[in-house]
């Protein structure tokens, strides 16, 4: 019994450890060391055969130098609070477009409930890269959104969207959105009616009721939504690269160069490090949300 | 909710939906388009889909990412259950908090930084990059979406079941294996295929830790589609939407069906 | 109670020579700081129904899991058999349980569910379908065999439990609040169905149940359990009838209790001054008693007589005023408030129509009691 639980405990416990403690010891460990033109191509590198002493020389060699940097290095600080913004204000508009949506299922009938729900779901399983994919036809000079613009002759030239900020925010919007709505309409679907019927009854009208009944009612949901928005948006790298342009700055996008275009190891790790640690606050922040979520339901 | 189903929801789900389901209708409609303008309409053709399975690139990257898929959504399944398990079930023990934190934490880890965080360890270890590689890692960041899957489901099992059947004789194992693991099987078939789609999916980490011998759909997908659209694009693209439609809708009848079933079988027992 | 009179008393506990099936010997259970059990000696006996029986959390159902194996005891010893079974997991014991939830399995049908334990035992596998059949047999569900436990009633999944738990012949059946899920009337029909299957099979049956009504019917003794010691074990009628305790006497059915001093008057006869200006209360009391014990006095009320008139013959006699009626179809129950601002409660099966009862609210009553119908308590 103690044998097999042992087992049980140690597999997935190994597993966690070897694929995901350690890299992250490594990343932290390359962080701190220096470039160099070498394989691998940073120092120091531990060489355990030299014992003790090598141990002590390794770890004198570590060093800030690499997070010093990216703060003197106006590319990545830029790089920092263009993520920042790019992902709170798509986090915004994705509210502001998933709110209605998740709101109208909640109204609509019985019987369409699981349809819609259905249609929500089924782009989360669709492939996220060629729903990115799919906007590059709409959003390009000859795309269809332009085509669709100058037929009916609101404008005379192509706008430029595509490769700018603007198709970026598109992007997120769109395939972090059931993201968005999924929480909302749990939360609206479990609000009782007779609390409406109840403001109503109290002198309430129809918008002041969701004012003050249904939105504060449904904010755990909206929390909820926001911050599986905002977390992966904020490290996104595919839709900048797709559909942004050279001026959209995303640090997922900056990781991912200076690590195979300038082979800086040392500075990839570093930009790593800090994206985790910008990270944290908002990932500590949506745990707290769902704990109080779910004492409130016992 | 009070369901007063008004012109401003109706609004908000049309226009809703057709903002979720254009971009990918467009997709599908330009798939068979004659011209290799994906914008312009210039007839019906299916050559796209024909050249597609020409492709051998393609074909290759196809046969790699469901090989990938395939068996690193069995391994993290397993691995994943497992986890749930020792979450629910095995009580306290050492190293408990570090063990959740690691099952939770890849669900919100940006995939450049597992990516990175992957690759860097493969090459310290001195590992030689391919698809050996990514399934490594598709398994580790998958099986954490399983394991949620698979806990949540066994959060809400009654441990009376699993105790009833220790007192009728089973061991421990034997009371997983026939009572336990067909009740929570629909949720294990769900992080599998969780596990699946997203290991089919998979891009950002794949593209770390691929190395140059071994080549994913989606990375395939990503360096041609970062020269522009094409129809090629399109008509995978139309595959793999047709598929996962087809899945969801079968499996969203399937399970209507049997609720449908076993709602009237239940008042047909009250009745009795 | 459980026992027709016309058979030799079963009574194996009075017999000094019988072994008892199950014996704790000082078993205290801990959860951390909590005590669940404290210190319990019990022995219980072949054939026996017996009920376990308090509010919940007093330990009752830790005591039961305990003989099946699902927790341990901290300290003590537990023998089944004469033999201690500690070390004997679960899935070892001849014990079953029929689980509260029932626990049936949803995935397999009610004739798999019952062949479940037979196919992990020793039982040749052309000998299952014989036992299923006659399990289903004994709980009347030959017709429902093929049936998931989702396609039958909340009663039939009960019997199905109960049949799975059976169906191994088990020494001893434990029942984890059998019947807490059924509505009133079917519980009532399966307490002597559960009675009659226990006499049948000749099963050793432990229940937990918090029903005092539900294990005064079943049980051959009872067991009184609060914070995790046990209060009283007898017989049900000597549990109703002579409580040790203010507890027991106040937790198994309805009680009037008064507080007051004895003196005892020779002849086991006690008196007790309860209040000023009543005359002392007439009563029995076994055992010597000095001048000026504090006791309770406990009185059934329907033990208490109520009348218009003042009777002459009997020991007690109190005078007061009726407070309030409760009309419950077959008996009624008089409350009634003494000068000094007690009350005191009496009851009267109505076996005339509502119109010939002549007592009603406001009334001068007299409420008399013989001096043998109350108990005399020391706590």
């Amino acid at each position: 019994m103690n044998f097999r639980r042992l087992f049980l405990i140690f597999t997935p416990y190994t597993w966690l450890l070897i694929f995901f403690l350690i890299p992250f010891a490594i990343v932290l460990k390359i962080s701190l060391s220096d470039y160099a033109i070498s394989i691998p191509p940073y120092t120091p590198v531990l060489d355990l055969e030299a014992g003790w002493a090598g141990v002590k020389e390794f770890l004198s060699a570590l060093d800030f130098e690499n997070f010093t940097f990216l703060t003197s290095d106006a590319l990545y600080y830029t790089a920092y609070l263009s993520s920042l913004k790019i992902a709170f204000i798509s986090t915004v508009i994705t509210l502001i477009v998933g709110y209605p949506i998740a709101y109208g299922m909640a109204q609509a009938p019985d019987e369409w409930r699981p349809t819609l729900m259905m249609l929500v779901i089924l782009p989360f399983w669709t492939s996220f890269l060629i729903r990115v994919y799919s906007w590059i036809g709409i959003l390009s000079n000859e795309g269809f959104l332009n085509q669709f613009l100058m037929w009916t002759g609101i404008i005379d030239a192509p706008l430029q969207i595509l490769n700018t900020n603007t198709a970026v925010y598109t992007g997120i919007v769109y395939t972090y959105l059931p993201f968005m709505i999924l929480p909302i309409y749990s939360a609206l679907e479990k609000l009782d009616g007779s609390l409406i019927e109840a403001a109503e009854d109290l002198g309430c009208s129809r918008l002041q009721a969701f004012w003050l009944v249904t939105f504060p009612l449904s904010r755990p949901g909206v929390i909820a939504g926001c911050f599986l928005v905002f977390i992966p948006a904020l490290g996104e790298f595919v839709i900048p690269s797709l559909l942004g342009g050279s001026s959209t700055l995303m640090i997922g996008k900056v990781l991912f160069e200076e690590f195979f275009v300038n082979r800086d190891w040392p500075v990839a790790s570093a930009v790593a490090v800090v994206l985790l640690l910008i990270l944290i606050i908002p990932i500590v922040l949506f745990q707290r949300n769902e704990q109080k979520q779910r004492e409130a339901e016992g | 909710m009070n369901r007063r189903f008004s012109w401003f929801n109706a609004t908000s789900l049309t226009l809703g939906f057709a903002f979720l389901y254009l971009p990918m209708i467009i997709l599908v409609i330009f798939s068979f388009n004659q011209s290799k303008l994906v914008t312009v309409w210039a007839g019906f053709s299916t050559k796209w889909y024909v050249e597609l399975f020409r492709d051998e690139a393609f074909l290759n990257a196809a046969w790699v990412t469901l090989k990938v898929a395939v068996v690193s959504s069995t391994v993290s399944t397993l691995l994943g259950t497992m986890a749930a398990y020792v979450l629910v079930r095995a009580g306290r023990f050492q190293g408990r908090t570090l063990f959740s934190g690691m099952i939770y934490a890849p669900l919100v880890m940006p995939e450049v930084i597992t990516g990175l965080a992957m690759l860097l360890l493969f090459i310290s270890i001195g590992l030689d990059r391919g698809v050996f590689t990514i399934i490594l890692a598709h398994v580790t960041f998958t099986m954490c979406f399983v394991s949620v899957v698979v806990s949540s489901r066994l959060a809400t099992f009654d441990k009376s079941l699993e105790e009833a059947a220790l007192d009728l004789g089973c061991t421990p194992f034997d009371a997983f294996k026939s009572v336990t693991l067909p009740i929570i099987a629909p949720a294990v078939i769900s992080g599998w295929l969780l596990a699946f789609t997203l290991s089919l999916d998979d891009l950002v980490i794949a593209q770390f830790v691929a190395g140059p011998s071994a080549t994913t759909l989606p990375m395939k997908i990503f360096s041609s589609v970062r020269l522009g659209v094409s129809p090629q694009i399109n008509a995978l693209s139309t595959i793999m939407i047709s598929i996962v439609t087809v899945g969801v809708i079968t499996a969203s009848l399937v399970s209507k069906r049997s609720i449908a079933r076993q709602r009237a079988e239940e008042q047909a027992a009250v009745r009795n | 109670m459980a026992q027709p009179a016309n058979r030799p008393v079963f009574a194996p506990w009075t017999d000094p020579n019988e072994k008892p099936l199950i014996r704790f010997q000082n078993v205290t259970k801990r959860f951390g700081e909590f005590t669940a059990i404290d210190n319990i000696t019990i022995d219980i006996y072949r054939r026996e129904f017996f009920a376990l029986l308090g509010p919940s959390g007093c330990g009752k159902t830790t005591l039961m899991r305990m003989l099946a194996g699902f927790e341990t005891p901290t300290e003590g010893t537990i023998l089944l058999d004469g033999q201690d079974i500690a070390p004997i997991p679960p899935n070892k014991r001849a014990t079953n349980m029929m689980f509260q939830s029932y626990a049936l399995f949803p995935h397999l049908t009610v004739w798999d569910n019952i062949a479940f334990g037979l196919r992990r035992s020793d039982m040749p596998k052309d000998q299952i379908p014989a036992r299923v059949e006659e399990m289903l047999k004994l709980v009347r569900l030959e017709k429902f065999a093929r049936r998931k436990p989702h396609q039958i009633s909340g009663g039939q999944r009960q019997r199905v439990a109960l049949a799975r738990s059976l169906a191994k012949a088990p020494k001893l059946l434990l029942l984890d609040e059998p019947l807490g899920a059924l509505d009133k009337k079917l519980r009532q029909d399966t307490q002597f169905e559960l009675m009659d299957i226990q006499e049948k099979t000749g099963t050793t049956f432990v229940i937990v149940t918090h029903d005092q009504e539900e294990a005064m019917t079943v049980a051959s003794r009872v067991a009184v359990m609060d914070h995790g010691r046990m209060i009283q074990v007898d017989t049900p009628d000597r549990i109703y009838e002579t409580p040790n305790s203010v507890y027991v006497a106040d937790f198994i059915g309805d009680v009037n209790i008064i507080a007051g001093t004895a003196t005892p008057k020779g002849d086991d006869k006690v008196s007790i001054v309860w209040a000023e200006g009543q005359a002392p209360i007439a009563a029995t009391a076994p055992g010597a008693l000095t001048p000026g014990t504090p006791v309770h006095f406990a009185i059934r009320p329907e033990k208490v007589a109520i009348a218009t008139q003042k009777p002459e013959d009997r020991a007690n006699v109190i005078e007061g005023t009726v407070e309030d009626i409760a009309y419950l179809g077959n008996i009624s129950t008089y409350k009634v408030a003494l000068p000094g601002g007690q009350m005191i409660k009496a009851q009267v099966a109505n076996d005339r129509r509502i119109a010939r009862r002549n007592i009603t609210w406001e009334d001068k009553v007299w409420l008399s009691f013989t001096d043998t119908a109350g108990v005399v308590l020391l706590n």
